[in-house]
């Protein structure tokens, strides 16, 4: 059963946990961390820093940095069981089925070598194709990502390119192999405003064309807006509400995610009315909360939300929380209609 | 580029001059002179000396006849090495000095290099505190102690390597491996810290994250930009090194340059001084204008202005 559902499934991350052993004790990156992608979808990944939004994307690429460990769950690729893989395996996997662009593009390109040796060293790599077709690939490439003379700019060195270039020519390396999926850690957040969204338009048209499924990780709630059609929300290592865009933006359940979508400026509000902030400061991950690790910040909290972790509540085959009040709400709810 | 090149070479010019103009006042400015020894001369003598080699005529005079006769590459006799030219003794012992000060650099950039590049890799294990604690020794024991200690092992001890001067490929060993431990040292701090900071490069993980395996990652996207502090410290070091150390020379009696810096100073050879500083502050702005050049070719963004 499990199984016939893995072919279907282009991720398929279930109860990942993941922590960084570092000299001042465990620190809890990922708890019971599931996410479902299918070829094709968007699915983008928000929360604010230090919630394992990252960390997440990462341990699909194998990429943890050292101190992190992966201490449970299972990571499932387009075929491969990712925790079961060994580096060289990895290799093979990585910048070919599965690749990433970054949040800085200013520092994400080796500065000593031209755009070209940089985008036909991974066609090189995962391909068979010679040198000279290798570049032509890279010229084909920066065509597609909307770089004009390309013969030029393949000559050229990252410190020539603007920040948006630079970044449109991270997305050609990460499509040189036409990967199944593509990671976009904030790619927009060292970016001007108009670039950024030149950049999402970008994304969305390769999209189109090549069919690729995205998680595109960010702290933009507008981005996710525009871009995503299924919603996780992170805080402090686990989400805590996933859904389509519509259900989290429209029907949001979590107080989290209330929080995050009235802290939106919005074009009908007052002229006088204040933005609503999350009041307190994120979670100190070295030293959680027992309960629920929202609870600290949540208007709502209850008795039980600092005793124990709440479980998970589900609302449509496509939309849960893990929340005590939605359970509470869901129970009463239910018992309601009996 | 070629202008850049020109107009280094002028303010190398200007640079030698300084140097060069500074040393001669500088040496007349010392008490003591090339005729004054232990075993006095008579004052005749030593005034028809002076007269000889010009030393009685005011110093102005002296230096600009000095200057003059060095535009046209007449660096003068030694005053003390009878019948020998300035340039015949730096042409004849700059060879010998510049072989063994050349092996040395190649050994310290082969053996630095890597090992610091493992230290940065294994930074905090055993292989790196090893290294740290090899390159601490190797910058802070002076010279004199690692050729004794060689000597000792190598020459008088286990009988294996000669001690005395520079006959066959043997001879080469000890007094190479003793110049070169301070350099490798360096080398090996240097290219450790360069490392780890290059290794933290957002570059480095865009290489990973290409699927690139880490020796290529390492020997194509960090040394080429952790190696820029070593060249900056190799330049000069080079000139250095090929122009011969005084103390090596002396313990292994190599017949070198390095000698005839110390020794001129101290017997007063004011001609020998002139022109082995002279040669010594070219060879290093020469090496500067190579390092220069070398960066721009390893680094791309630097711009030769």
């Amino acid at each position: 059963m499990a199984e016939e559902q893995n072919v279907r499934k282009l991720v398929d991350i279930k109860n990942e946990r993941l922590s960084f052993f570092t000299p001042a004790g465990e620190v809890k990156a990922l708890n019971d961390v599931s996410i479902m992608l299918e070829e094709g979808e968007v699915l983008g990944i928000v929360g604010e820093s230090g919630s394992g939004k990252s960390v997440t994307a990462y341990s699909l690429m194998g990429l943890t940095a050292h101190p992190g460990k992966l201490l449970d769950g299972t990571l499932w690729f387009n075929g491969h069981e990712i925790e079961t893989m060994t580096e060289k395996e990895m290799r093979k996997i990585r910048g070919n089925e599965i690749s990433i662009i970054f949040q800085d593009p200013m520092t994400s390109l080796n500065p000593v070598y031209t755009i070209g040796n940089q985008i036909e060293e991974v066609v090189l790599l995962h391909t068979d194709k010679k040198k000279k077709e290798a570049h032509e690939r890279a010229k084909e490439l920066l065509e597609l990502v909307g770089i004009n003379e390309p013969e030029k700019r393949l000559k050229q060195y990252p410190h020539e390119l603007s920040g948006g270039m630079r970044q449109r020519v991270m997305i050609a390396i990460a499509l040189a192999c036409e990967p199944k999926l593509l990671i976009a850690d904030e790619p927009t957040t060292a970016l001007d405003v108009t670039i950024q969204a030149q950049i999402l338009e970008l994304m969305m048209e390769l999209k189109e064309k090549l069919g690729m499924a995205i998680i595109m990780i960010t702290h933009d709630l507008g981005v996710v807006a525009s871009m995503c059609e299924k919603i996780a929300v992170m805080y402090a290592g686990r989400i805590v509400e996933y859904g389509t865009a519509e259900d989290i933006f429209y029907r949001p359940k979590h107080q989290y995610t209330k929080g995050l979508i009235r802290s939106i400026p919005r074009l009908d509000t007052k002229e006088h009315e204040r933005l609503v902030p999350i009041e307190g400061t994120p979670v100190d991950m070295l030293n959680p909360p027992k309960g629920c690790p929202f609870a600290p910040r949540c208007e709502k909290c209850m008795k039980i939300c600092l005793k124990e972790m709440p479980p998970v509540t589900t609302f449509s085959e496509t939309h849960y929380t893990q929340c005590w009040l939605n359970q509470k709400e869901e129970m009463e709810g239910g018992a309601a209609n009996e | 580029m070629l202008k850049y090149i020109a107009k280094r070479i002028g303010l190398a010019i200007v640079t030698i001059w300084a140097v060069a103009t500074i040393t001669f006042f500088l040496m007349n400015m010392v008490p003591g002179g090339p005729f004054l020894s232990e075993k006095a001369i008579s004052p005749q003598a030593q005034a028809a000396l002076e007269a000889k080699y010009g030393l009685d005529k005011p110093l102005f005079e002296q230096y600009i006849t000095y200057m003059k006769d060095a535009l046209h590459g007449d660096f003068g006799d030694s005053l003390k090495q009878r019948g020998r030219t300035v340039m015949s003794i730096i042409t004849k012992k700059f060879p010998v000095s510049a072989r063994v000060g050349g092996m040395a650099v190649l050994v310290a950039l082969c053996v630095g290099v890597p090992l610091g590049c493992v230290a940065a890799i294994r930074r905090g294990k055993f292989v790196d505190s090893f290294i740290s604690v090899v390159a601490t020794c190797g910058i802070a024991v002076p010279s004199f102690v690692i050729c004794t200690v060689l000597m000792y092992f190598f020459g008088v001890k286990l009988k294996i390597l000669p001690t005395l001067g520079l006959t066959s490929w043997k001879h080469y060993i000890m007094p190479v491996i003793a110049l070169a431990f301070y350099p490798t040292a360096y080398i090996m701090r240097l290219t450790r810290s360069s490392m780890l900071d290059v290794l933290g490069q957002d570059y480095m993980r865009t290489a990973r994250a290409k699927g690139l395996s880490q020796v290529i990652s390492l020997f194509k996207h960090a040394l080429r930009n952790a190696i820029l502090p070593v060249i900056t410290y190799v330049g000069p070091m080079l000139a250095y090194t090929l122009s011969g150390s005084f103390v090596v020379e002396k313990i292994f009696t190599i017949p070198g340059l390095g000698g005839e810096f110390i020794g001129s100073i101290t017997s007063r050879d004011y001609t020998v001084i002139m022109g082995t500083t002279i040669f010594l502050a070219t060879l290093i702005t020469i090496m500067n204008v190579v390092v220069d050049i070398v960066y721009k070719i390893v680094d791309p963004r630097i711009k030769l202005k």
